[in-house]
């Protein structure tokens, strides 16, 4: 039994979002959605973290940065693209300067969609994400590469609810 | 007592060869030979007496005294010649007064006190012997090297090494015979020596700032010969005695009674040990080159300071004022010092700074005049000794290679120069850390002082530690990063510096493991022959082995696992935009910027004006209500006739 | 000697489960003074127990040996705190340990981990007078520093100790590195140095450290029980319910403050100590 998904700690990295989904993100620990309780702890470092959760798109000046930060974080790790611009570029895709969603630079292991993402969204794509992580702890322990599971997206509450 | 006359006289003769050799081949085997020989000498007179602890010698010799007086007197026409050529007054002032001063008396009162017996030797003698034998002659042996990187970043001037070795030398002869003196105007003769040795040592540069420290430290030691000379003459008149061992035999029969003449004595020991408000000469004194540093200005010199405080132990205490003002100044000297410390980031500083604490610390210990408190002084005397030289040559080895000796510059000298990183880490583990010596000591001298019932230095104890605590740490933590990109530049270092390092090195961690038996097979017989015993030790026999082991278990640790780690090696966090070195990070404008770190010096707290005024002021006030009393009841005894 | 045996054995068992199960209860605490339901009780050991089976990574081949150093001393100080041995040599032993972890901090040469090293540092000189005088303390009253005879012995020492008592109930939020003193290291989400001291450690060497402070938590709060062991069992109960309530304060204090200047934490400190150490020992000498 492992215990990576029992104890997912999260940084949180904002690329060029409109903050609207970071304001969501941070929602989830208030007390209204209270992601401690599955033992999610906002670190801000990545070598404690487990889970990347991105918002934003990925631009020419910070995809080194994204790409670092994902280096520097221990295996076994997931990535959680959140909201719409971090999963495709959303509105800003056709800007100068951008490049695209998470996934340009670095692999994403689920994609959360929504402009911005809501709370329960979020929460479940970091539970979805937790899965990843059990297997790729599986995979790690018995010494073979982590099979590269099909991305798959989260509950689509956000676009039902509009 | 050959023994002892060999060990002022080998280094004189020796001193004298060095004047007049010239060569560097020859003054390396004569320096070596002579700094093996002096240390077996004094290994040799520790194993001599170690068996009987001691004896005194009736030796004495009308001639021995009136060679010292014409020498005496040619000093002091020497002092006031530069004084005046020099415009420093002061110091001229002060020779002026105390040799004649002297003089006068031997020549009328004191010529009718016979002294018995002018040399001795006890158990503290030995250790202070093989104090100055071993780290005195291993520092000369470093200078051997050190001297030639000096020379050779000075090239063009004048080479007056020869005069530098002569100083060496003639110093560990005074510093022999200081340790050796029963007689207090030998002592005082030995005492005066080592001052001027100083003095030309300071001065060894010419430079402005070097002469005009060196005359500071001149005249602030003057003024303890002062100091000096006036308790022997208040001894002479008034009881009628020359002799330490009498003096001592009385305070312990009758307390309270010597106080007179030993706060003068003890006044003497402050301004050699440099004790606030007479700390800046010590801090002046690091314009000299680092063996200079090492061996008059933390190993040895200074400790004849101390040494003679924790031999007029028994004539202080709580009980009296001299007792009460010796405690106080080294006490608040101790406290402010090491706050000082803190605010500096050039190394010889903070080494000063901190062996003026240290100095502090014994000093108290002196005075509160107790076994367990002057156990703690020595152990302290000890540690200091071989711990405190070990790191000034450590400094002096980076400053020749790094070319310079902010601890600030030191950044990543363990991978540029291992070897040396790794010395100084012990010898700074050492100053402070358990279970190595300096904290076996200051535990034993918290025990002594709460026992003592003086609250106020246990305070200033548990204050003290912890801003020891911060200054060393900040070093330790210096030498202990591992900056990347670092090329490994150690293989300049003579292998005269490696050898001595090194076995100073050895020295400090046999002086942990070795401290129980030095203090069952040196001190505590000691302490009963002065004390008459002792009533508690600090550390039960159980803590010392404790002590031990964790020493031992420290030591293998490092040996086994010491940088044997096989994981993945990774880049250091910098926010995501390290740029793969570990040393530049991505900036604004696209461009790469380098990254720095700075240690923390507190100013705004612990800034060293504040701390030189603060306790300048409350230790001078202190030493002048202490001798002012003195004198008080000096003339109270005089008028009302009763000696 | 067998008990003591049994002593440093059951500390070394028990201490990281009573120390990961006070952590526990200080998440769950915290979360309802949010008004949050927070983590499950087991938490800090599912977070340990993640650690472990990280990648092994590091920045450097020495830090690990520091960590370690740090981790058995932590040890070493608890075993001859609960052996019953001298005060001062478990304050020594634990400066020692701490002193590792500020260097293995140092040794990563990272910008984080060396501020919140030399933050730790500060942290360190704030509390060490306080911890010192509180040995001082026992001493003046009990005639010795032996935890075995303070503990044994008769006299409750709360009472002539009482301001040494507060005052080391202060210097504990330091040590526990709770806000408002939680400069080098912080438990929260507020991220102003990433996490500090520990930003450079990852995987089992941060397991390794989050055990060593459940070690360091437990004797700590045994400093507190000497107050009140005067070797019957009415004064071993009050000395538990009044360690579990000083801990109750300390997360209560954690969440009532946001974190101060470092100049607030010297500050107050060192006066604690001044006033209330200070003036404590005296009036205990004169009586």
């Amino acid at each position: 039994m492992s215990y990576v998904t029992k104890s997912p700690w999260v940084i949180h990295y904002d690329g060029s979002s409109c903050n609207g989904c970071d304001i969501e993100v941070l929602a989830c620990l208030t007390p209204m959605y209270d992601v401690e309780r599955f033992g999610i702890i906002n670190t801000g470092n990545p070598k404690h973290a487990d889970v990347f959760l991105v918002t934003g798109s990925v631009n020419e000046q910070n995809k080194a940065v994204v790409k670092q930060i994902y280096e520097q974080m221990p295996d076994p790790k997931v990535v959680v693209a959140v909201g719409i611009c971090a999963n495709n570029g959303g509105i800003f895709k056709e800007c100068y300067n951008i490049l695209g969603g998470v996934d340009t630079v670095i692999p994403v292991d689920v994609y959360v969609p929504g402009c911005a993402a809501r709370p329960e969204a979020i929460i479940d794509g970091v539970v979805k994400g937790l899965g990843v992580l059990q297997e790729k702890r599986n995979a790690m322990a018995s010494g073979t590469a982590a099979a590269i599971p099909e991305p798959e997206p989260a509950a689509n509450t956000e676009k039902e609810e509009a | 007592m050959d023994t002892i006359f060999f060990l002022i006289l080998f280094p004189l003769v020796v001193a004298f060869v060095l004047l007049v050799v010239k060569a560097d081949a020859a003054r390396d085997i004569i320096v070596k030979v002579a700094a093996i020989v002096i240390a077996a000498g004094s290994i040799y007179l520790a194993v001599q007496y170690f068996q009987n602890g001691g004896q005194y010698f009736d030796f004495s010799n009308e001639y021995v005294n009136y060679v010292m007086m014409v020498i005496e007197a040619c000093l002091a026409v020497y002092i006031i010649i530069t004084g005046i050529r020099h415009k420093k007054y002061l110091a001229s002032v002060f020779a002026a007064i105390q040799t004649p001063l002297l003089i006068w008396f031997e020549l009328t009162e004191g010529h009718h006190l016979e002294v018995v017996n002018n040399l001795y030797v006890d158990r503290l003698t030995m250790i202070m012997a093989l104090i100055i034998g071993i780290v005195g002659s291993l520092i000369t042996v470093y200078a051997l090297g050190y001297m030639k990187d000096f020379q050779h970043h000075h090239a063009g001037e004048k080479d007056r090494r020869p005069w530098f070795f002569f100083v060496m030398f003639l110093f560990l002869a005074a510093m022999f015979g200081l340790v050796t003196s029963n007689n207090l105007i030998w002592m005082y003769f030995f005492w005066e020596i080592t001052s001027l040795s100083s003095f030309f040592l300071i001065g060894y540069t010419k430079t402005e700032e070097a002469t005009n420290n060196a005359f500071r430290a001149l005249i602030m030691n003057l003024l303890g010969g002062l100091g000096f000379a006036v308790g022997i003459l208040i001894l002479g008149f008034v009881y009628q005695t020359l002799e330490l061992s009498t003096m001592i035999a009385y305070a312990t029969m009758y307390p309270g009674i010597m106080a007179i003449p030993a706060a003068f004595l003890a006044f003497a020991g402050i301004t050699k040990a440099a004790q606030m408000p007479f700390n800046s000469w010590l801090l002046g004194a690091m314009v000299a080159p680092t063996p200079t540093s090492a061996l008059l200005h933390s190993s040895t010199m200074v400790k004849a300071g101390v040494f003679l405080i924790i031999k007029l132990a028994p004539c202080l205490g709580m009980g009296n004022f001299a007792g009460l003002m010796v405690m106080t100044v080294g006490g608040v000297t101790f406290l402010l010092a090491s706050f000082a410390a803190i605010s500096q980031s050039n190394a010889k500083k903070v080494l000063a700074y901190s062996t003026i604490a240290n100095l502090g610390l014994i000093v108290t210990c002196g005075g509160i005049g107790t076994a367990g408190a002057v156990w703690a002084g020595i152990m302290l005397i000890i540690f200091h000794a071989i711990t405190k030289s070990l790191l000034f040559l450590c400094v002096g080895t980076a400053e020749h290679n790094i070319g310079s000796r902010d601890i600030e510059d030191m950044d990543g000298l363990f991978g540029r120069m291992p070897r040396l990183a790794a010395f100084m880490m012990i010898g700074i583990a050492g100053m402070f850390l358990a279970p190595f010596g300096m904290l076996i000591s200051k535990w034993a001298s918290m025990t002594a002082f709460i026992d003592s019932g003086n609250l106020i230095l246990v305070g200033i104890i548990c204050f003290g530690s912890a801003a020891t605590a911060f200054y060393w740490t900040k070093w330790l933590g210096k030498m202990s990063a591992i900056v990347a990109g670092t090329e490994n530049i150690q293989q300049n270092v003579h292998k005269e510096e490696w050898f001595v390092q090194g076995t100073l090195v050895v020295l400090t961690i046999a002086a942990c493991l070795a401290f129980p038996i030095v203090s069952s097979h040196m001190l505590v017989p000691y302490l009963e022959g002065v004390f008459g015993g002792i009533s508690a030790m600090a550390l039960s026999s159980s803590n010392m082995i404790i002590m031990c082991v964790m020493v031992a278990v420290v030591l293998l640790l490092i040996l086994f696992f010491f940088g044997k780690s096989n994981k993945k090696i990774v880049p250091i966090y910098m926010a995501g935009a390290n740029e793969g070195d570990n040393l530049t990070f991505h900036a604004s404008m696209d461009k790469p910027m380098a990254m720095s770190l700075r240690n923390w010096h507190m100013e705004s707290y612990f800034g060293e004006k504040k701390m030189n005024i603060i306790g300048g002021v409350i230790t001078a006030a202190v030493i002048i209500i202490g001798l002012g009393l003195m004198i008080g009841s000096l003339v109270t005894i005089l008028t009302g006739g009763a000696a | 000697m067998i008990k003591i045996l049994i002593f440093i054995v059951a500390y070394l068992v028990l201490a990281p489960l009573v120390g990961g199960l006070l952590a526990g209860f200080d998440r769950r605490i915290s979360a309802r003074m949010q008004g949050r339901v927070g983590p499950p009780l087991l938490q800090p050991f599912y977070d340990v127990l993640k650690l472990r089976e990280k990648e092994d990574i590091t920045v450097n081949r020495v830090q690990d040996f520091y960590v370690g150093c740090f981790f058995l001393f932590v040890l070493v100080t608890g075993g001859i705190f609960f052996a019953g041995g001298d005060l001062l040599l478990v304050i020594f032993t634990l400066t020692l340990a701490s002193v590792f972890l500020i260097v293995a901090a140092f040794s990563s040469n990272s910008p984080y981990a060396q501020i919140g090293a030399e933050r730790e540092l500060l942290q360190m000189m704030a509390y060490e007078p306080m911890v010192l005088l509180t040995a001082v303390g026992f001493y003046v009253v009990e005639g010795s520093f032996d935890i075995r005879h303070i503990v044994t012995d008769s006299t409750m020492d709360l009472l002539p100790l009482i301001g040494i008592f507060l005052g080391y109930i202060f210097i504990l939020t330091l040590k526990f590195r709770k806000s408002p003193f939680d400069l080098s290291m912080s438990h929260h989400a507020h991220q102003e140095l990433v996490k500090g001291l520990t930003t450079e450690f990852s995987g089992k060497t941060l397991s390794l450290i989050e055990i060593a402070h459940w070690y360091e938590n437990v004797f700590l709060l045994g400093f507190v029980f000497l107050f009140f062991a005067n070797g019957t069992v009415w004064g071993a109960v009050i000395g538990v319910v009044v360690c579990l309530l000083a801990y109750f304060l300390e997360v209560f204090i954690d969440n009532s403050f946001a974190r101060m200047k470092w100049q607030v934490a010297i500050n107050s400190a060192w006066i604690v100590a001044l006033v209330l150490g200070m003036i404590n020992l005296f009036i205990v000498a004169m009586v």
